[in-house]
């Protein structure tokens, strides 16, 4: 197949294209899934996240 | 989970998780000290496409010094982690540069069939050398069991892809996530640009073979026209068989990934140094007004431990630090961190008793027995007068093979039979999960 005659290479060569397609669909199902609120303990994460940021 | 304990950084997710200063500490101490062999990978990658296009003007070294320079003033400038346009820009370079590479390699061989029938037609000019160690062709697996073999699978597909999972300076990343939506839509773009990344540096390098050996001016395979020195081939490839516009294509490319890559390794540099070990173990979190100036330091000794990697080691070093890096960090750190986020029953002690075994079990092997590593170290010989401790096909198996497993299993028994972690710590880790 694809002008490699080892399975084992091409076979590896088709799942890797495979794969990649498994997660354009994957994304492409679930764009808008997943969505969660946002609680104190996220705020509070941003904002020291953004203090330590600045401090560098 | 990092929202719920506040944690920053790899280590802090794991020593708050665990409510352990010695965990968080040892996390960053091993970051530390060994990322600076990963992030000279990376730089020996790109002073290496500079030194072949330019050379008549740059040497290694020059190219070296040059990267560096690039990479200090735009960590310094756009700050370490780097804002997320600036990464996705990088990205977006990245993709177009290798998608470009591959289109035209395979233009130039004739076609995806051809180039690879091609290919699998060179198995008589492999080098003898590697026949012996078990290649048998571009397009076939190495004979099983062989040294290639063992190399191939071992370090580079499972050393590299599992050791990917716990990569400090990108687990550090899923805490930035809002949601589980934004890692859906990742899964759509990661997928892809995985793909285009790694896939096609695989599959141009083996098909560089094909030009140079029915291009009259090489005639040789890819190993031989570089010399030996396998991190030169894609650059000499590039620099010969591709339109000059494209030769500064890919070194833009080069450098955004260059970029993108050891600033985020800095950053987990930085801050295992000054953050995990200075503030929580050395100061025991009191006092935070010296975190950020020990960070800074940590960064300018990290990047100082890089170059004088770049310069010091050998040829062909790019896939073999890069595995040492990640297979450690598998070792190492996997067992926990799975524990960490899927595992109530985790115990302190039993990631402990993990994380020491992963380490020094890794550290042992590669001092020991893995022949690659244990020669060109050379404190077997120093103590024992020979090379490795073991016998094939032990002195090719990759640490992550015998170690992870080891760390694992150490992890799970020791965690049933040690002191269970306070209920209430546990439940306000997965608050919410």
């Amino acid at each position: 197949m694809l002008g490699i005659d080892d399975p084992k290479i091409w076979s590896a060569y088709v799942l890797c294209i495979l794969s990649a397609i498994f997660c354009v669909i994957y994304g492409v199902v679930n764009w808008n899934k997943g969505d969660e609120v946002v609680r104190l303990e996220d705020k509070k994460w941003v904002e020291d996240e953004k203090k330590s940021e600045k401090g560098l | 989970m990092g929202h719920n304990l506040d944690a920053h950084t790899f280590p802090e997710l794991l020593g708050k998780r665990f409510n352990s200063k010695s965990i968080q500490g040892f996390s960053g101490l091993v970051i530390f000290l060994f990322i600076p062999l990963y992030s000279a990978a990376v730089l020996i990658g790109a002073a290496r496409f500079l030194e072949t296009t330019f050379p008549a003007y740059i040497n290694f070294n020059v190219a070296l010094l040059i990267y560096t320079l690039i990479i200090c003033a735009y960590v310094l400038a756009g700050g370490l982690k780097g804002v997320m346009y600036t990464d996705a820009l990088q990205g977006a370079i990245m993709f177009i540069g290798m998608t470009a590479l591959l289109v035209f390699t395979y233009v130039k061989l004739g076609g995806v069939v051809v180039a690879h029938q091609a290919l699998g037609s060179l198995t008589a000019s492999v080098p003898p050398k590697l026949v012996e160690a078990g290649h048998m062709g571009w397009t076939s697996m190495p004979k099983f069991g062989s040294t290639l073999w063992w190399n191939l699978v071992s370090t580079i597909v499972m050393g590299v892809g599992i050791g990917v999972l716990t990569q400090p300076q990108l687990a550090v990343r899923f805490m930035t996530v809002k949601s589980n939506k934004e890692i859906n839509r990742a899964v759509l773009v990661g997928g892809v640009f995985i793909l285009f990344m790694t896939g096609v540096a695989f599959v141009v390098g083996a098909l560089s073979n094909v030009y140079f050996v029915n291009n009259p001016a090489f005639g040789k395979v890819s190993l031989a026209v570089a010399g030996g020195n396998i991190d030169k081939i894609i650059p000499i490839f590039i620099n010969s068989a591709m339109p000059t516009w494209f030769i500064y294509l890919f070194m833009l490319t080069l450098l955004s990934a260059a970029m993108s890559t050891t600033s985020s390794q800095f950053h987990a540099l930085g801050t295992s140094i000054g953050r995990d070990v200075f503030e929580k173990v050395i100061l025991g979190g009191k006092n935070v007004k010296y975190t950020v100036p020990i960070t800074r330091v940590g960064i300018i000794l990290g990047v100082i431990a890089t170059v004088i990697l770049g310069y010091k080691l050998p040829g062909s070093v790019i896939a073999i630090a890069t595995a040492i890096f990640f297979g450690l960090c598998a070792s190492t750190f996997l067992p926990s961190y799975i524990g960490a986020l899927f595992w109530k029953g985790m115990t302190k002690a039993g990631v402990m008793a993990s994380m020491f075994t992963g380490f020094f079990g890794t550290a042992f092997w590669l001092l020991f027995i893995h022949q690659k590593e244990s020669e060109a170290l050379g404190l077997c010989k120093f103590i024992f007068n020979k090379p490795t401790l073991a016998k094939f096909p032990w002195v090719v198996v990759d640490p992550i093979v015998i170690m992870l497993p080891v760390s694992l299993a150490v992890a799970f028994s020791v965690s049933l039979f040690t002191k269970k972690m306070n209920k209430e710590h546990v439940n306000a880790c997965f608050k919410n999960i």
